[in-house]
This record gives C-alpha cells, structure tokens and sequence, in this order.
C-alpha cells in the first residue's frame, strides 16, 4: 500500500480543515485505520513523521485506531469477526463475502488551535 | 503548583490558551479521491466492457490477452444464445514501469493499444487510466482490456472503474497466492488459474489451490487454461462475451 501517499492526502485534507477554523497549529490527529484495508498503520505512523515537517502538524501526535473486520454470515444472519484473512462463519463454517466493517480509512478528528 | 489539585503543572500557561484548542469530528475518507475518479471513468466506460487484468510480473497477462485479442470475433461468437456486433470493437491500456514491449507484442493483434510507463508508480490509478483512454476512441468500443503493472500488491486498491477485476495466478507460483496477498484476491470477479500445460512439471497441487481461492475469494469464478494451447478458453471467451453482451444494458 501507499502509505506515504495516503498520509499526505490525509494531512493536506487536515491543514485545510485547520486553516477554515481560523487554527495556526495541529496538535493532534487521530486516523482510523480498517484491518481489511490493506493499509499498515506503522507505515502511516513512519510517514507521517516525514510529511508533516516544516508543516503547522509537525509534532503532533498521531492516534491511530484498528478497526477489527466484522462480516456478516447470510445463513446463520449474524455478524461475526473472523480471526484472519478467512472469513469462517464460526456457527456454520461458511466463508463470507459480505463484510460490513474494517474496509475504512479516515482522517477521524483534529485537535487544533 | 496548581491551585486546583497541587500538581507541579506549569500555571503560566494560560486556561484561555488551552480553551482555544479545537477538536474537529471529520470522518472523511482517504480513499475517496481515487474513488471518484473512478466513478468518473465507469461513466466513462458505460458502454463497453472494461476489464482489469492483475498478476505478479510473468503469470502470463500479455500472452492471454494477445490471443484473446487475436481470437477476439470468437469470443464475439461464443455464446450461441446471444448475439452481438462483429467484428469486436476492442482497445487495450498497459502498464509497466517502463519499456513498451507490451504495447508492441499486443499492437500486433491489429488492435489500437495505449502503453503507459508509469515510472516508479508500481500502479495504475483511475487518473492515469482516463488520460490513456483519452487516446482511444472509446465511443466506438465494446471492450476495453486494462493490464495493470505486474504486482499482486499496490493495484488490490485502486479502482480504476473497471467492470470485471481478473486476477491471474500461474501454476509456476504455486498455490499459496491466495493465502499471500488476500487483498487482491478478495477484489477478483474471477480467477485465472494460467499455464496449466505446465501444471505437471511443476507439481502444482491443484485441489490445495482451489481449496485456498474457497478460502479466501469464495467469490471469484475460477477459470483454468493455457493461452499457448489454447485449453481452457472456450468458457473463458463464453463468460466474457456474456458480459460483452450485458454491457449493452448497463445504465449509465
């Protein structure tokens, strides 16, 4: 994944909404990271120490938070989190490809002054 | 010292200071500026069918869609309870890092065909999609084939407004790709099971295989074939001249 790519669009979305309420500085960032996504949140961590310097978000901390995966099973109608990459219903043991949580990634909230 | 619990905090920092920091609730997503283009491109592609074709580099990505390509008004044929225009319209977009090799060998199918060399971009995005396919005459298309750069991990997330996502796997990498890069293959519409001329020179395990594309993309139809013998084509061409053929309805 790109991370380096999403924490820069990540932070130009984050000094935009600072600038709009009248914020000089970013204190802290807090990003939700889906474990379905693909994406590695040590490498968001790495990258964001890069693209933040020299900008009003350098120093902040960063919060990362792991969204665990959550599908769903159609035949026992329950949602379930499935321990890996199989996505075993663990009533009936059906694989499913409905997934109704864990494929997000946002920029959550901003502490800013 | 604080006057109000007696801790050692710092009392010349101001309470109006702290009370100017802000907390913003965004919840924006990170994905969507790919996304939209995306979206873009599907309008743009409303017609057509477009394909994105994903391997690791040498699975065998060209060699199919040059003889897909070549045997193109076969495919057009292939479904006896549909009929649709022949000769196939078809326009093709490749990626590599570098080099036009690609664009060369599939040029040769007499098909228009738009190389792009995204440097050190491993990926091809939606934005880089819809410039290339500014260079074909899109309106006149029934299909339009997307080979993505060789690589089973960046592409898993850029939608690039594709209709059917192919993921190839050779018998030459054995049968653990699945299990290796779940990512991708849960995006598949369908899977390519390539080279099986090969599959007893190299011991590939079929059923271990099958078994791990149950596991982790139940979702994916399997295709099994060899685009230098030719087995195995027949229900590849019928699934995509199926599609060929739905695409005629797709409501844009």
């Amino acid at each position: 994944m790109h991370e380096v790519g999403l924490m820069q669009t990540a932070l130009t979305m984050a000094l935009n909404h600072a600038q709009a309420a009248g914020a000089s500085r970013i204190h802290d960032l807090t990003l939700r990271v889906g474990m379905a996504s693909g994406v590695v949140p040590e490498a968001l961590a790495f990258a964001f120490d890069i693209v933040s310097a020299g900008t009003a978000a350098e120093g902040a901390e960063l919060r990362l938070e792991t969204i665990p995966t959550r599908c769903y099973c159609p035949h026992c109608q329950q949602e379930f989190q499935p321990a890996d990459w199989v996505y075993e219903c663990p009533n009936c043991q059906d694989i499913s490809t409905d997934i109704r949580q864990g494929q997000d990634l946002e920029l959550a909230s901003l502490e800013v002054s | 010292m604080c006057g109000t619990c007696r801790c050692q905090t710092d009392t010349s920092i101001s309470t109006s200071e702290i009370a100017a920091h802000q907390l913003l609730q965004l919840h924006q997503n990170l994905l969507t500026k790919n996304d939209r283009l995306a979206e873009h491109n599907r309008t743009l592609f409303r017609h057509l069918l477009a394909i994105n074709i994903l391997s690791s580099p040498g699975a065998g990505k060209t060699t199919l869609v040059q003889r897909l390509l070549r045997e193109r008004d076969l495919m057009a044929g292939a479904d006896p309870l549909h009929s649709h225009p022949i000769p196939l319209q078809a326009g093709v977009i490749v990626g590599d890092l570098a080099s036009d090799r690609d664009a060369q060998r599939l040029r040769q199918t007499g098909v228009p065909v738009v190389q792009i060399n995204s440097g050190e971009l491993c990926h091809l995005e939606a934005d880089t999609v819809a410039q290339a396919a500014q260079q074909l005459d899109l309106a006149n298309l029934h299909l339009l084939i997307i080979e993505n750069v060789g690589n089973l991990v960046c592409p898993a997330a850029f939608d690039l407004g594709e209709d059917l996502r192919l993921v190839l796997m050779s018998v030459t990498e054995g049968e653990d790709k699945p299990l290796k890069y779940p990512t991708l293959f849960k995006t598949a519409h369908a899977v390519i099971i390539s080279k099986i001329d090969l599959a007893d020179m190299v011991g590939f395990k079929r059923d271990e295989a099958l078994r791990h594309l149950h596991l982790i993309a139940p979702q994916a139809l399997i295709f099994e074939l060899s685009a230098t013998t030719g087995e195995g084509l027949a229900s590849f061409y019928a699934y995509l001249g199926q599609a060929i053929f739905q695409c005629r309805d797709k409501t844009p």
